[in-house]
């Protein structure tokens, strides 16, 4: 199977260690991963602020880099759900056939992280041990776009020495929602404070999602109030062993 | 005289000033969690939601799909029923209509049902500009009228009220508009509902006409349709002699059968019963019973705009039962009064612009980006409107809109230079390099360490201050993922990664 991972802008720019646990656990989990250097966003921060003609480049690197693949891995619930659902209606947009059908290929290929383990490699214990007190937060494109249901939840609790605290009002937006962030701040940080502090009420030490965009934000906050809990992506979770420790 | 939404700021501004106000924080986060609550509970016992889910939407679809038909149907069978059809193309030609029927009256004041459309259309102002007074007869349009507020709920105009604010509006208005209210009002639900109920008696008792709107128009048996929970309307449609109902175009059913589905989701979604308390139908004129002279306005005021628009249309599915605002994360903060409309939350930041049209004013462009696209609006709605999608296609709109400004935007710039460089890996890569250049520098000097060692950033200057106003950014890494992988091909371990 060749499969490819797709960091996203995010990730490469601002989380490289999220990328690399990501190509650390699928190793462990026997399976190679490239990563194609043609790639650079999905697109979705042009498409959910309206400007489809200014995502048409992105769509068009996109397939160019993941053609040819039999899967695509991405840390990011959002941006598999960009390309399952938005990289369509791109195409259409920019009038051309042939970047239509590249897309018609290439979409369904995409995964977000947790479907791939779970659906794909038919894992659910990935050899993991994290001896912390978690909570996890669904991102709603996870959630409502992807449908990844309690993927992440099933994994996170085979993690070896992971305690898994519910965390209240977990399916409410944290708030991020791309440049919503910031063209609508006040709002955002209204949503994203009532986040952070049902966080905090679960008492965990490290808060986890499927998405660093939404735990940028959140992070954000629980930072600023110095409330010491630590965000970390779900797979850097997952990469993690009895040995490094 | 009620408030005007003319004028009012565009969301951002509109819901800054809603978000500081914390008393109306916790009405709208008390009542929103408890209406949601109580849909989630008796939702959860229909045995297939979502096929009948489906099936109400195919019943609107298939209206709306030859809603000329349709409406021709229904205005035949209303006519041969008694009933005068009135077509109206916008607000002024509706509020005309109303106005005249009561000028051949010569009346002085009207009753209403709770409707949303008249809402729309400004009637009661519109009214009031004749010497005719109008007025609502559901309690919470009441505490929003003797208030002199704005309706800021779909289903509870009034949910940024709570008891204490509507005790003191009873007590200073109620003796304006008619009966006062007693002088020993406690602000007791029970209390304060008694109270209202004799204020209101006089005006049922007294009135000569009154206005309605209604849920649904059945065209094959010429049937109006109006659900509620208090009683106010079926008096209103049944004790004057006098009835003008005001319908939007896309209100039709076309079948009797057909009403059936819709039936079965509207109270379950909007106020969490398993069954409105009062459902009435009502079919042109019946000869010593009711009302003797019934008009019927049917309106279109942007339907027929929002009609043309392929992926918008599915918004006049709609049947108004407010579960999308409930579940709104974005309401629940701001409230309705930010939308600037009497179709606030998820729907009315599309119904508004289709209705309207995009790149006309600034306040409804603002609309459709008063949403984080999280999707709970699209679970819970009963007709599976996707509002999700349609916002995303109203962006695009009002962004073709401006396409031809002689003033780019900045963000236009921003969005054009982001398309450029994503077109790219080798302009992303060098972006990447100078970031990194910056993680360098920042890591032995800059920022603050965050939990996990990495620096974190509390103050940025220039458009990322809009950022780090409230939330701390971590610093970029000193190596983007694609350095490392070209630098190890992906086979170092992660204390080289730089974060
Ligand atoms: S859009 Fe759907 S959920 Fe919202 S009011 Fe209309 S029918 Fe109800």
């Amino acid at each position: 199977m060749r499969v490819a991972l797709m960091v996203t802008c995010v990730n490469d720019a601002m989380f490289p260690g999220t990328g690399a646990a990501v190509v650390r656990l699928l190793r462990r989990l026997g399976v190679e991963v490239d990563f194609p250097e043609a790639q650079t966003c999905c697109g979705q921060p042009m498409v959910n602020t309206g400007y489809l003609d200014e995502a048409v480049p992105a769509v068009r690197s996109f397939v160019s880099a993941f053609e040819g693949y039999d899967a695509i891995v991405t840390p990011s619930g959002s941006c598999a759900g960009s390309a399952r659902h938005q990289h369509g209606l791109v195409a259409r947009r920019s009038g051309d056939a042939a970047l239509g059908m590249a897309v018609a290929e290439v979409s369904p290929r995409t995964y977000e992280l947790s479907e791939f383990l779970v659906d794909v490699l038919g894992v659910t214990d990935v050899g993991a041990y994290f001896p912390h007190r978690v909570t996890y937060h669904p991102t709603c494109h996870s959630l409502r776009m992807l449908g990844v249901g309690d993927r992440p939840q099933r994994l996170l609790s085979a993690v070896r020495g992971l305690q898994l605290t519910e965390l209240p009002a977990a399916d409410q937006c944290c708030g991020f929602g791309g440049t919503f962030a910031l063209k609508n701040t006040d709002t955002s940080v209204a949503m994203g404070a009532d986040k952070a502090r049902h966080v905090a009420q679960t008492g965990a030490e490290v808060l986890v999602a499927g998405d660093n965009s939404c735990l940028m934000h959140v992070g954000g906050l629980l930072s600023r109030q110095r409330s010491g809990i630590r965000v970390m992506h779900l797979a850097e979770v997952l990469a993690a062993t009895e040995d490094e420790r | 005289m009620t408030g005007t939404f003319v004028g009012m700021p565009a969301f951002p501004e509109a819901a800054r000033a809603a978000l500081a106000d914390t008393q109306l924080r916790h009405n709208l986060a008390h009542a929103t969690a408890t209406i949601r609550g109580k849909r989630a509970a008796v939702v959860g016992e229909v045995e297939d939601w979502e096929s009948l889910r489906l099936a109400g939407a195919a019943v609107k679809d298939r209206a709306l799909r030859d809603l000329d038909q349709q409406l021709v149907t229904l205005e035949e069978q209303l006519t041969a029923r008694g009933a005068t059809v009135h077509w109206a193309r916008d607000a002024a030609e509706a509020n005309a209509i109303v106005a005249d029927v009561a000028r051949a009256h010569a009346v002085e004041e009207v009753v209403k049902v709770k409707s949303m459309v008249t809402q729309e259309i400004g009637l009661n102002e519109a009214l009031e500009a004749e010497g005719i007074a109008a007025w609502e007869t559901d309690l919470a349009e009441l505490i929003v009228q003797l208030g002199e507020d704005l309706p800021s709920h779909i289903l509870v105009p009034a949910i940024h009220r709570n008891r204490a604010e509507i005790r003191d509006i009873f007590r200073r208005r109620m003796a304006t508009a008619g009966r006062p209210a007693p002088a020993d009002l406690t602000d007791e639900p029970a209390v304060l509902a008694a109270a209202a109920r004799e204020h209101l008696r006089e005006k049922f008792l007294r009135a000569k006409m009154a206005v309605s709107g209604a849920n649904f128009a059945v065209a094959d048996t010429g049937t109006l349709v109006v659900v509620e929970s208090e009683g106010n309307g079926r008096m209103c449609l049944t004790l004057p002699e006098v009835l003008v109902s005001v319908v939007g175009i896309e209100k039709v059913v076309p079948t009797w059968a057909e009403l059936d589905p819709l039936l079965r989701l509207l109270p379950r979604s909007s106020t969490g019963e398993r069954m409105n308390p009062y459902t009435s139908t009502w079919s042109g004129v019946t000869p010593g019973d009711g009302p003797q002279e019934v008009h019927v306005v049917l309106l279109d005021n942007g339907r027929s705009r929002a009609l043309a628009d392929d992926v918008g249309r599915q918004a006049l599915r709609c049947i108004r039962c407010s579960a999308c605002l409930n579940v709104c994360p974005v309401y629940e903060r701001t409230g309705g009064h930010a939308y600037g409309s009497v179709y606030p939350g998820p729907i009315g930041a599309i119904l508004n612009p289709l209705l309207k049209g995009t790149g006309v004013d600034e306040q409804t462009d603002a609309l459709p980006y008063a949403s984080s696209l999280c999707g709970a609006c699209f679970e819970a709605c009963p007709v599976r409107i996707d509002i999700p999608e349609v916002l995303v296609e109203l962006r695009s709109q009002v962004v073709d809109s401006h396409r031809e400004d002689r003033v780019p935007k900045p963000e236009t710039a921003a969005m054009r230079g982001a398309g450029w460089m994503f077109g790219d890996a080798a302009r992303w890569a060098r972006l990447g390099r100078v970031s990194g250049l910056v993680g360098r520098v920042l890591g032995r000097v800059g920022g603050r360490a965050g939990p996990g060692g990495r620096r974190t950033l509390s103050r940025l200057p220039g458009p990322a201050a809009a950022w780090t106003d409230a939330r701390d950014l971590p610093a970029p890494p000193r190596e983007s993922f694609r350095a490392w992988w070209r630098r190890t091909d992906g086979r170092l371990d992660e204390e080289d990664q730089g974060r």
